[in-house]
């Protein structure tokens, strides 16, 4: 099956800056990909070339097998930007009727309402966007990308304005949307986030890719801690393979062992590794 | 793109911006109907030393009619920047426009809906400005406009320009540049127009020439002006003389090239504000 979001070899220079300098990524059918990387990484100009608000300098975006930008690669997607503000005047009914006529979507009253329960808003059909708060706005935001049921979902920075129990229901959300099928590329910079709900990670900097995976792959086993009555004896080079061999040639020796742990490298600290 | 259209009219409404026009439009009429009505009591009968030949409601009429249109097209013109002054760049920076383009919709369309909805609003502003002024001074002296409708329709096309060149603006420049910007250009082609008027009454060819040369240049100055001069197609004598050094800008007959020139200016600016849209990053 041809992959969702396909990026080849994309470039972006804003003047002399460059922004994105060859990256290669690919979302597949029902992907949860994660992008990570510092501020000014590129990851939101990757976001922003994939729905074709940003030109590419050189190579190619494809959704859903179109170009990025054409129309059919706008039917395609459903986007939530970094920084976004809908009109204040609107109620939160008003806003998503408003994206169902652009997106050509016919679900009516029972998708708004549907889309409403799914971010934690179903009493807020007719408040007013001035009236919300930040995070209600952003589960809004994530709402109105989902109109239309779209195949892809870009989503920049989703999690920013919200409290621990918005990021959970956001979670749940994404969750949801893996149930569905739907694919989604999400921009965050909660690393915690990324690792409990994404298949596969992709790490950018100075606008190039320095690491991608699942995170398991990512993840680097660390060594073997064992604890003996004697204090903690570490094998910085030993794997979870090693585990048997290594108590069996404690217990040779004499020792009393209470406990072996596994040591493996967090997302955190793969991602500060190859982040400069 | 009728959905655009209307987002942009509720925007307006939702603001209360069309309130504070109305309000402010029928404190004007009322100002007008006033002072139209003092105009046309004190002028009545008024013939002055060597001027027998002038009709002084004729004169009253077609003056203070002036004085609406020249009103007329300045708050139509306010209107107009204030309708399209933040449309791209106002709106990116605010946010606002990135979740819209996106839709399949796409740039041309949405740039141009923004621009039909501005601009009828604009058209349905100013004819019903122009007609409550033509009833005014009917009601006040019994003077009306040799030609009724095409000066109203000439004085709405040239606030449509003035809305297009705001809305092209608005890709290139942020709100406060933008608007600061397009009502100088309004103002600098008014000033293009009284300048021709003082060649006019000084017989100066060159000034006349300079200002011809800028109504292509800002062509909303040539419609007002013609439509000024249909006002008073028919007169003639010594009030025509007055009428056309007229105190708001001088009636002078555009002609038929200029006249296309302005649609044709019309297309290419909003051809120009497209392309640039198409080409931004936002």
């Amino acid at each position: 099956m041809p992959p969702v979001l396909l990026a080849k070899g994309l470039e972006k220079r804003y003047g002399r800056t460059e922004a994105l300098s060859g990256v290669d990524l690919e979302v597949g059918e029902g992907q949860l990909v994660g992008l990570l990387g510092p501020n000014g990484a590129g990851k939101s100009t990757l976001v922003k070339i994939a729905c074709g608000l940003v030109r590419a300098s050189a190579g190619s975006v494809e959704v859903c097998g179109a170009p990025a930008g054409s129309p059919p690669a706008r039917r395609s997607l459903g986007y939530l930007a970094e920084l976004f503000r809908f009109p204040s005047w609107m109620s939160a009914d008003e806003l998503l009727t408003l994206h169902q006529r652009l997106a050509g979507s016919t679900g009516g009253a029972a998708e708004r309402t549907e889309l409403l329960e799914l971010v934690g808003l179903p009493h807020a059909r007719a408040t007013r966007v001035a009236a919300m708060s930040k995070g209600m706005q952003q589960r809004l935001g994530i709402a109105q990308a989902l109109v239309g049921s779209p195949r892809l979902l870009l989503l920049d920075e989703p999690t920013s304005a919200l409290d621990p129990a918005g990021r959970r229901v956001v979670r749940g959300l994404l969750e949801e949307l893996r149930r569905r099928g739907t694919s989604v590329l999400l921009n965050s910079h909660l690393l915690s986030e990324v690792e409990l709900v994404c298949d596969h990670v992709v790490i950018v900097d100075h606008g190039r890719v320095v690491a991608a995976g699942t995170p398991d792959q990512l993840r680097r086993q660390g060594g073997v801690e064992v604890e003996t009555a004697t204090g903690t004896r570490v094998f910085e080079d030993a794997r979870r393979e090693d585990v048997p061999r290594i108590v069996r040639e404690l217990v040779a020796a004499g020792e009393e062992i209470y406990e072996v742990r596994v040591v493996a490298s967090s997302l955190e600290d793969v991602y500060l590794e190859v982040v400069d | 793109m009728t959905t655009i259209i209307l987002y942009g009219l509720r925007e307006s409404l939702r603001r209360k911006m069309f309130a504070v026009v109305l309000v402010l439009t029928v404190l004007f009429l009322s100002l007008y109907a006033w002072g139209t009505h003092e105009a046309f009591k004190d002028t009545r009968g008024f013939v002055g030393v060597g001027q027998g030949n002038l009709n002084s409601e004729q004169l009253a009429g077609a003056i203070v009619f002036g004085l609406a249109m020249f009103a007329t097209l300045f708050l139509g013109a306010v209107l107009a920047v204030f309708l399209t002054l933040n449309v791209v760049r106002g709106d990116a920076e605010a946010g606002l426009l990135q979740p819209l383009v996106v839709r399949p919709i796409g740039r041309t369309q949405l740039l141009l809906a923004r621009f039909a909805g501005a601009a009828g609003v604009c058209v349905a502003y100013v004819l019903a400005v122009y007609f409550a002024s033509v009833g005014i001074t009917y009601w006040a002296g019994g003077w009306s406009p040799d030609r009724l409708v095409s000066p109203g329709i000439e004085l709405a096309a040239a606030i449509v320009v003035v809305s297009s060149l705001a809305l092209a603006g608005s890709v290139f420049l942020s709100p406060i540049a933008n608007g600061i910007g397009t009502l100088m250009v309004f103002g600098a082609g008014l000033m293009a127009g009284l300048l021709g008027e003082i060649g006019h009454a000084i017989n100066s060819h060159k000034l006349q020439h300079i200002s011809r040369i800028a109504w292509w240049f800002v062509p909303f100055d040539a419609l007002y002006e013609d439509a000024l001069h249909r006002l008073t197609v028919n007169t003639t004598g010594f009030a025509k003389f007055v009428l056309e050094l007229g105190p708001f800008g001088g009636s002078h007959r555009a002609g038929t090239p200029l006249l296309v020139w302005s649609v044709l200016y019309l297309v290419f600016v909003l051809a120009a504000a497209v392309t640039a849209f198409k080409r931004r990053d936002l």
